[in-house]
């Protein structure tokens, strides 16, 4: 027996994305916005993260979080914690489970923004032994920040993006030594200071060019297996090995509502205004592009409230729309469909290979729309963005928009 | 009923002892648990029950279609498969009758199908039959190309084989049977009327002896002075996929055996998952469970031949079992009348589908050996907590919501597994001995994230529940 509840706009995800979406909505008045989040309090992936440098101010995760919940309730959203949407009953119509019971919600529009997680060890397929004291960065800072427990005595990271850096100071934080951060990358993929800093005050190596490519250990870690690209391998003792980075949607509604998903985002896709191929189902936030930092999908929570407001008062949704493709080294772009009424916006883009100044070529059916030169340079696992003045020259019943490295 | 993780074991002389709490050694102390008035220990190294073998293999319900005809292993996996099916179904063991098809992927796989049918009738199975290519490409719609035909053998089932052992052992201690954890046998000597056995927490006295100890069988087996038969593991690794993968295939898809191997298989599991695997590796180490980069590979090589989709999911675990082979290709179960004992060796993957049979048939092996076996009562029936995903878990239950909000209180978001069955499994007749052992009672913790969510809550829960004595 479920109740059964209307409400004009439902978010799925109470992290910055969805919470500035809510706020956005709203402020705007279009009616009843309610926010729901399984976890039992509201704020995304900046709850856990004790670091600085969280929106304009550079507060801490939690603060950051705390600001995003109260802008969102203080425009008269409906937030509600500790409910998960289990299942798609219908288009705009989700069955929830709560400690209150089960509900099944019908919107006008629903908006995804269920985010982005690590790829755990098992799903970069690491082969040996299944030890205790292995972690993921959000399961690190959840275990040693938030319930303050035993972490080990010596760590390995594998990953040198920012986010490694991040469990880096967790784990100096929480007592644990750290031996060196691995990558397979030539270099990481911080800011210059943040590996410096790493090297210099505190002894902690960057290897690079190296994977981890065995967990040894019975019951507890005892250590880890390195191999290097040219084939030389070495083993390092540790009691913890934290996977950082890796980063996928949690896109399993997205999925399970059967809307398309870009190939290489692994999350829907989506035009402009934040529209998938699921009429009033709208994506926002780590769950389109994971993982970008919590200001910047906190902007696109802003930009999506527009869109849904518009799609409220005018219930116009695109027909057809142009997809977007990339060619390697570039790994996804975001957005990735275009639709004839797109606002002009900016396009999101991720590489695996480093380049200096990336030139980017943008063709249609052979046809050349634009080609651009990067000032800044073009670094695997960090965001790197091409604004969008040409998509006007796409022809809307074109092949698919290719952009490649030229 | 006592669970006892520490300390000497009681100061009293048993009738049997089990050593060994696996599938198979669980099912013996149950079966025996039936028969009143019999003092009986289940004796385990490691601190939890079906720790060994039993807790990675491939979770199927075989009909035993493929068995050698007439060996001890046939019959019984035919008749535990009854009698597992029968039991399942009153103790909520999920179990999904979904079918197996042994698809031909060439020539000579083709040609070997109608020689297993044939087998599969002198075994007294009479419902498989001979598919062509378009049917079977009707029946699994996302297999990769090139199937020429199957064996369909609608009898085979998925089970969850961790809740099996549970329930065998759960009600084994609620009718009395005392389990020993963290109990190791190092030596087996003989005073009079007993056997003593020295653990690694004292001594133990026991009239009668089952030997169960799967990998290590033949280590107990020549403690006793036999030199029978050698166990030489053989490793199985296997690759589980998410959730979202289970829409891809509908049945177990078995490999054909032919000369050059036996293949892998690619089913559905019960939790909802999608299981690839096993390798076959002959190793000679009994704890060598680690996985290698080799064998993943060559497991998503098979894997992608049979269902290509299939590589583009995420992997929830991979992992590794040893199965307790001998050089001989049927059971070792025998007794020894003037020692009390009874040696149940090389039970290898048919072991969980057979184990209510085995469990049988040692209880009269005992019997021959002169144990005196009162008539035997129903135990008090067990129900468990239900993981399978065809069945409704506590999540979808508005009922039990209604009477407990920890039910609707979701920890596990990837699996779904509420605050309510977490708190119930560390309060369980037999709680988990670490938070592998809870994962294994709820799936807590089992899924895509394998922790990034949940993974300090869970923990934070176990060792909660661990500090209130209950652990």
């Amino acid at each position: 027996m479920r109740r059964e509840r209307i409400v004009d706009v439902l978010v799925v995800g109470a992290g910055p994305a969805g919470l500035a979406t809510a706020a956005g909505l709203a402020a705007a008045g279009v009616g009843e916005v309610e926010v729901v989040d399984r976890e039992r309090q509201a704020g995304g992936i900046p709850r856990h993260c004790l670091h600085g440098g969280f929106g304009r101010l550079g507060m801490t995760g939690p603060q950051y979080a705390e600001r995003c919940v109260a802008a969102a309730v203080g425009t008269g959203a409906v937030l509600r914690t500790g409910v998960s949407v289990t299942a798609w009953a219908a288009p705009l119509t989700v069955d929830t489970t709560s400690p209150r019971g089960l509900e099944r919600i019908t919107a006008r529009a629903v908006v995804l923004a269920t985010g982005a997680r690590e790829r755990p060890r098992a799903a970069r397929l690491v082969p040996g032994t299944r030890p205790a004291g292995v972690y993921t960065t959000g399961e690190l800072q959840q275990a040693a920040d938030l319930h303050r427990q035993r972490i080990g005595t010596r760590a390995v990271v594998v990953g040198a993006e920012p986010v490694s850096f991040t469990a880096l100071d967790t784990l100096r934080r929480a007592g644990v030594a750290v031996a060196a951060l691995v990558t397979e990358h030539p270099r990481h993929q911080a800011r210059p200071a943040r590996a410096l800093d790493a090297r210099l005050r505190h002894g902690v190596p960057v290897l690079t060019d190296a994977t981890v490519v065995e967990l040894v250990g019975r019951g507890r870690l005892s250590g880890v297996g390195l191999r290097h690209r040219d084939g030389r391998t070495a083993h390092v003792a540790c009691d913890t090995v934290v996977f950082t980075g890796d980063f996928v949607p949690d896109h399993e509604l997205a999925r399970r509502a059967g809307l398309l998903l870009d190939p290489g985002t692994r999350g829907p896709a989506v035009d402009g205004a934040f529209r998938t191929d699921g009429r009033g189902v709208f994506a926002v936030g780590n769950v389109l592009h994971a993982a970008e930092p919590a200001r910047a999908v906190a902007r696109e929570g802003t930009l999506a409230a527009e869109a849904v407001r518009r799609y409220l008062s005018d219930g116009d949704w695109p027909s057809a729309s142009v997809r977007l493709r990339v060619a390697a080294p570039l790994a996804w772009i975001a957005p990735n469909r275009l639709t004839p009424d797109d606002p002009p916006g900016a396009f999101t883009l991720r590489t695996t290979e480093f380049a200096a100044r990336p030139a980017l070529v943008i063709t249609q059916d052979g046809r050349t729309l634009h080609r651009t030169r990067s000032r800044r340079p073009a670094v695997p696992n960090r965001p790197f963005r091409v604004a969008g003045d040409w998509t006007g020259r796409v022809d809307a019943r074109g092949g698919a928009v290719r952009i490649a490295l030229g | 009923m006592a669970v006892v993780r520490r300390g000497a074991p009681p100061d009293v002389t048993y009738d049997v002892t089990v050593i060994g709490a696996g599938v198979v050694g669980t099912a013996v102390a149950r079966e025996l648990a039936r028969h009143p008035g019999l003092r009986i220990a289940l004796v385990e190294a490691a601190d939890d029950v079906g720790e060994g073998t039993s807790k990675a293999n491939t979770a199927i319900l075989h009909t035993g279609f493929d068995a050698v005809p007439g060996s001890l292993e046939s019959r019984l996996v035919r008749e535990g498969q009854a009698r597992l099916a029968v039991y399942a179904a009153e103790s909520g063991i999920p179990v999904e009758p979904v079918g197996a098809l042994l698809v031909a992927w060439d020539d000579e796989q083709l040609a070997a199908l109608p020689q297993l049918l044939a087998k599969a009738e002198r075994n007294g199975y009479h419902a498989a039959r001979l598919l062509g290519p378009a049917e079977v490409r009707a029946r699994e719609p996302h297999l990769g190309p090139g199937a020429l035909g199957a064996l369909d053998v609608p009898g085979e089932s998925i089970i969850c084989p961790w809740t099996t052992t549970l329930a065998y052992a759960t009600q084994a201690v609620r009718a009395g049977v005392d389990l020993l954890l963290n109990c190791r046998v190092g030596r087996v000597s003989s005073s009079g009327e007993a056997h003593l056995l020295t653990t690694g927490r004292g001594t133990l006295r026991t009239r009668y002896l089952v030997n169960a100890a799967g990998l290590h069988a033949d280590t107990v087996d020549r403690l006793l002075g036999h030199d029978a038969f050698t166990v030489t593991p053989r490793r199985g690794q296997l690759i589980v996929y998410d959730k979202l993968a289970r829409d891809l295939v509908r049945h177990i898809l078995l490999p054909v055996p032919t000369a050059l191997g036996k293949g892998v298989l690619v089913a559905p599991t019960v939790h909802g998952n999608v299981l690839l695997g096993p390798t076959a590796e002959e190793v000679d180490d009994k704890s060598a469970t680690g996985t290698t980069a080799e064998g993943i590979a060559a497991l998503r090589e098979k894997g992608h031949r049979i269902l290509p989709e299939l590589l583009d999911e995420e992997v929830t675990a991979v992992y590794a079992g040893l199965r307790a082979a001998t050089d001989q290709d049927d059971y070792r179960i025998s007794a020894h009348k003037e020692q009390r004992y009874v040696t149940v060796g090389g039970i290898r993957s048919t072991g969980l589908t057979a184990s209510m049979a085995i469990a049988a048939h040692v209880t009269e092996l005992l019997a021959g050996t002169g144990l005196d076996l009162s008539a035997p009562r129903d135990v008090e029936p067990v129900r468990m907590p239900n993981l399978g995903e065809a069945f409704p878990r506590p999540y979808r239950r508005a009922d039990l919501i209604a009477a407990d909000p920890a039910y609707g209180e979701i920890v596990c978001h990837c699996e779904r597994v509420t605050r309510g069955e977490i708190r119930d499994a560390l309060a369980a007749t037999i709680p988990p001995g670490s938070p592998e052992g809870l994962r294994r009672r709820t799936r807590a913790r089992n899924g895509r994230c394998q922790g990034f969510y949940c993974g300090a809550q869970v923990r934070e829960l176990y060792e909660r529940g661990a500090e209130m004595g209950t652990g």
